[in-house]
């Protein structure tokens, strides 16, 4: 893993703290150093989801038969959540931990990703559902935690989203 | 084409032949006849997120590799996540056996025509992802048999069955809190409160 992905290691430690051993992903470019940590590991069962709401329904039945997960994705992705995380894991009280590689900001080139990121924090507010924007890396293991201590006491979901000012975000050809 | 099958008693022979399993059922009438066909704490009744009742069937399996989980979804549920065929496929956990229940509508809201009333076959697709034990069920006793055998075999199975409309017989209680707590409780990953 190169140095500029310190962040990537940050994360799996705090999975394995907290024995997260189901990985679930869409993949996105700025996650590849967690998604290749993660399948590297055979702590975890790694394995890619076709849509994000699908996630969102493997991750709620892993955890009701006692298995924790993380749900990766890219800001667009989190586009297709709402409804599952309305009407499964808000309303069954279900911890789903989704960690979101924040596109369409700080130099992003294409504006359909603009809009979409747009959508995460109000989605986040009308469901309840506490999110939290990382931009430094000195907060990262504290606020992953944290956080997954949170939704796991609390059974709420909670939404982690990975700004490029901590992860350098995507890097576009001049 | 298949006969059309009473979804009733085809639950009702699904339900009659469990122990421990858990079972997931869909939105729509699979999750009021699983309940209709007698209750048991290891069900999971869905009221919304239509089309996951695999992928949370398939969460369960992954977190029970010792239990036995059956997924059980209508058609118009499975075509809004056909993808999900494709990961079970892939991940092709040992324990986990898929029922759709194909009466070729959306019922529960209005009997508009499914895709598969036409020309979609769900044992072609599930075939074609990788699920090669898939099998429609000619009746009742056939599609009982197919379920014991997919109860013992290692890998994904894919059940469907072609059945007919009509309403529900019974409705799950909409408090998803506690069907949450007690499909939990069955399945060991909760404690309860005791006595
Ligand atoms: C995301 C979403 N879209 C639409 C609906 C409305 N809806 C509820 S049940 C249903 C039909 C389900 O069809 P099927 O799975 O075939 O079950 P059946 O009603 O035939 O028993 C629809 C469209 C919904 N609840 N959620």
């Amino acid at each position: 893993m190169p140095s500029d992905s310190a962040w990537a290691g940050v994360v799996l430690a705090a999975l394995r703290k907290h024995d997260v051993r189901l990985a679930v992903y869409v993949p996105d470019k700025v996650l590849i150093p967690l998604i290749d940590g993660v399948h590297a590991d055979p702590f975890f069962t790694a394995f890619t989801a076709t849509r994000e709401e699908e996630g969102v329904g493997i991750c709620a039945g892993a955890w009701m038969g006692g298995l924790r997960s993380i749900l990766m994705m890219q800001t667009s992705g989190f586009g297709n959540v709402p409804n599952a995380l309305a009407s499964l894991a808000v309303a069954y009280q279900i911890p789903v931990v989704m960690l979101v590689s924040e596109r369409g900001s700080l130099g992003e080139v294409n504006v359909g990703q603009v809009w979409s990121s747009r959508v995460v924090a109000p989605v986040c507010d009308a469901l309840g559902i506490p999110h939290q924007t990382i931009e430094r890396l000195e907060d990262l293991a504290f606020v992953v935690d944290r956080s997954i201590v949170q939704a796991h006491a609390t059974q709420t979901p909670v939404v982690l989203v990975l700004s490029p000012l901590l992860t350098g975000g995507k890097v576009f050809a001049a | 084409m298949t006969a059309t099958l009473s979804r009733i008693e085809l639950m009702r022979g699904l339900v009659g032949m469990l122990r421990d399993e858990a079972v997931v059922a869909g939105i729509g009438n699979t999750n009021f006849d699983l309940y209709a066909a007698g209750h048991r704490s290891q069900n999971f009744y869905m009221l919304g997120s239509m089309g996951l009742a695999f992928p949370i069937a398939l969460g369960v399996a992954l977190a029970q590799p010792r239990r036995r989980v059956i997924g059980i979804e209508g058609d118009g549920s499975l075509l809004m996540n056909l993808g999900c065929l494709a990961t079970i496929a892939m991940v092709a956990p040992a324990n986990l056996t898929l029922v759709v229940m194909d009466n070729g509508v959306y019922e529960i809201t209005g009997g508009q025509p499914t895709a598969s009333a036409q020309r979609c076959d769900f044992v072609e697709v599930a075939r074609a992802t990788g699920i090669a034990h898939s099998a429609w069920a000619q009746d009742t006793s056939d599609f009982v048999r197919l379920v014991q055998a997919a109860l013992e075999r290692t890998g994904p199975s894919l059940i469907g069955a072609r059945i007919e409309r009509g309403p529900a017989i019974a409705q799950p209680p909409r408090d998803p809190a506690q069907i949450r707590d007690r499909f939990m409780q069955a399945m060991g990953s909760r404690k309860g409160f005791g006595a």
